[in-house]
């Protein structure tokens, strides 16, 4: 039961940080690996506000949010729009740079301390009973409807409105989208705002439930087998791939060792990559594309 | 490729040259002596930085071969110096086992490796190629670290220096001679090999592939071909490592040391041997510069705590600015001055450009 309930919590904080992954691949064909960066960053930046701004739950949340949002925006603008049109292994290497600037830059402003953002939020990371025998915290329920929330909210919009449908489009052919009049530079900081967004907050919880350290982003790198698995091009795959790596990872935990579950993800990734490389729900012309 | 004047090719003898003219050969000459001066005449500071940027050139050689040329992008660089180091690390613990027993050993490992992670491939291109390669890394890492654990060396491998009978390969200066050695092999096998058949076997993979195919080039063979060169070269580079600095530990081989490697080969430019050189230099030299600077302007002490997040951050910051603004790297660069000297001092364009 305990068991099951881990896998739960660790899924849909995978599915929290992968939603960026997707978003900003289908968008640009850019795999971006400095997602967990961006993730450690949320984390810390809901850490300035309680400290600086403003220390009471939801507003400060709110806050760090947006600050999450114009980052990404930030990001795109100053960086990765110098990018579009080079190859993708350039733009993913910038990514990759961008991933080392900003963890130099994060243990340059906020020390390799560990910080407990909560303390400064009065709350209490509280543990609840379930059922029988097993025991889950706040913050893990926390992540559990946060994850839910915004993977409703994604597919709706991206489903139903004009603004979801635009993005598809600009995901699928970028100079048809262009020649329709829908200006792919927007569309595309958009993709990196969410995903900033959706990072950061998958990292301001995770900091709330577990301490706030730069060592945070390899949450990040164990993420992206979950989006091989899942299908690099398909933001439905995130869930079972989440729930696979994450019941790997538990398993790991629980029957070998710490250690192994470090590497648990990649194994997952390895077997994945050779029965389907495309993953469980992507389209088998990606291969292709990259 | 721009021609000094008045040299002109006239037989294919001196079309496959490697040094052209007169005045190439006096330069290299002098440069290959100032090369084994430079130790008599170096710090053991200096001498240290020398070696390590030998060690890192087999590596970034490496990587170049299979990134710059052959196009197979590889994220588990430093997974396969671990499995060179830790097979050197394992045989010496286990079996006391001699250095003419351990290099081999680990080249066979990363011949081994490189065939099973080649493997994928022959399927995958691009991005999951990376990735698979990246899975790589976690697992030999994981490997590592559970033997480590295992056999109760909690924080790292200690190997003695590598010894035939009773002579022992101690002194830095040795070390020098013997690594500089090793490299202008390497360097003189890599050049050749780029221009011989799987050399432009490889260029016309990286360019397309499906025209390399109907051109009856064997995509898989040299596919695998370029990924068990590579993986054999990184392994013995990995057990030289190990005997350097006669301390083995998963930590040293984060991925943060593939990236490295990565930088290199980016900042020296793509598909050039020549760039592997410079990058190599570059990215080695530039911590240590970053550091030196902070004591030229008199940082103080308490701020020397935060050396290493700047030398961090500045290098990730000079990887955009090569990645976005001089993609071609430093050898380009190199090239332009050369090209702007080479009929100096006039302006003229040399032909062939």
């Amino acid at each position: 039961m305990q068991i099951i309930l881990n896998t739960i919590v660790l899924a849909s904080l995978y599915c929290l940080i992968c939603c960026g992954y997707v978003l900003i691949y289908r968008a640009s064909r850019v795999l971006n690996l400095a997602h967990g960066e961006l993730m450690a960053l949320g984390g810390y930046l809901l850490f300035t506000v309680t400290m600086g701004l403003y220390a009471s739950p939801i507003p400060s949340f709110l806050l760090a949010c947006i600050f999450s949002l114009t980052l990404g925006f930030i990001i795109y603008f100053f960086l990765m729009r110098f990018m579009a049109g080079e190859s993708v292994f350039a733009a993913v290497l910038v990514t990759v740079a961008l991933g080392i600037l900003l963890r130099g830059l994060m243990t340059l402003i906020w020390t390799s301390q560990l910080w407990h953002p909560l303390q400064h939020l009065g709350m209490e990371n509280s543990s609840h009973r379930l059922m029988e025998e097993a025991v889950i915290s706040t913050f893990g329920i926390i992540k559990i409807l946060g994850a839910t929330f915004l993977y409703l909210v994604l597919f709706f919009c991206l489903k139903f409105t004009r603004w979801g449908l635009r993005m598809r489009a600009v995901g699928e052919n970028p100079l048809l989208a262009s020649r329709r009049g829908i200006k792919l530079h927007k569309y595309y900081a958009f993709s990196w705002g969410i995903a900033a967004l959706s990072g950061g907050f998958a990292g301001m919880i995770q900091a709330c439930d577990s301490g706030l350290e730069p060592g945070m982003f390899v949450i990040g790198l164990k993420a992206f087998p979950v989006v091989l698995v899942g299908g690099l091009d398909s933001l439905v795959g995130v869930i079972p791939g989440a729930f696979i790596v994450a019941l790997a990872e538990i398993l790991a935990i629980n029957y070998i060792s710490p250690q192994a579950s470090e590497s648990a993800p990649f194994i997952v990734l390895l077997v994945m990559l050779l029965i389907r490389p495309w993953g469980l729900l992507g389209t088998k012309e990606e291969l292709e594309r990259v | 490729m721009a021609f000094a004047s008045g040299c002109f090719k006239t037989s294919y003898a001196s079309d496959l040259s490697l040094v052209e003219t007169r005045t190439h050969w006096v330069f290299l000459i002098l440069f290959i002596v100032g090369l084994i001066i430079f130790p008599f005449i170096a710090s053991a500071f200096l001498l240290d930085l020398a070696n390590q940027v030998f060690l890192a050139l087999i590596g970034a050689t490496a990587l170049m071969l299979l990134t710059g040329y052959a196009g197979q992008i590889s994220l588990g660089h430093a997974g396969f110096i671990a499995a060179g180091a830790f097979t050197t690390a394992i045989l010496f613990k286990e079996l006391n086992a001699p250095i003419f027993v351990t290099l081999p050993a680990s080249g066979l490992v990363g011949a081994i490796l490189g065939i099973i992670f080649g493997l994928p491939s022959l399927r995958l291109k691009g991005l999951y190629l990376a990735l698979s390669t990246l899975a790589m890394h976690f697992i030999v890492s994981y490997l590592g670290a559970e033997y480590e654990t295992k056999r109760g060396f909690a924080t790292g491998v200690i190997i003695n220096p590598p010894s035939f009978g009773s002579f022992k390969i101690e002194d830095p200066h040795l070390w020098y001679l013997i690594l500089l050695f090793v490299d202008i092999l390497v360097v003189l096998f890599s050049i050749n090999l780029v221009r011989s058949r799987s050399g432009r076997a490889w260029i016309a993979i990286r360019n397309r592939e499906v025209v390399a195919e109907a051109l009856g080039i064997k995509v898989p063979f040299y596919k695998l071909y370029a990924f068990i060169t590579s993986s054999i070269m990184t392994s013995i580079a990995g057990c030289l490592f190990a005997y350097y600095r006669g301390f083995v530990s998963v930590e040293a081989f984060s991925l943060f040391m593939t990236i490295e490697y990565i930088a290199m080969i980016i900042i020296g430019g793509l598909g050039s041997i020549l760039g592997t050189v410079f990058g190599t230099i570059f990215v080695v030299l530039l911590p240590y510069a970053i550091d030196a600077i902070g004591k030229m302007l008199h940082v103080p002490t308490r701020l020397t705590t935060y050396m290493f997040a700047i030398q961090y951050a500045s290098f990730g910051l000079i990887m955009i600015i090569f990645l976005v603004l001089e993609p071609g790297g430093l050898v380009s660069i190199w090239n332009r001055i050369r090209n702007y000297f080479i009929l100096w001092p006039f302006k003229y364009k040399p032909l062939g450009r």
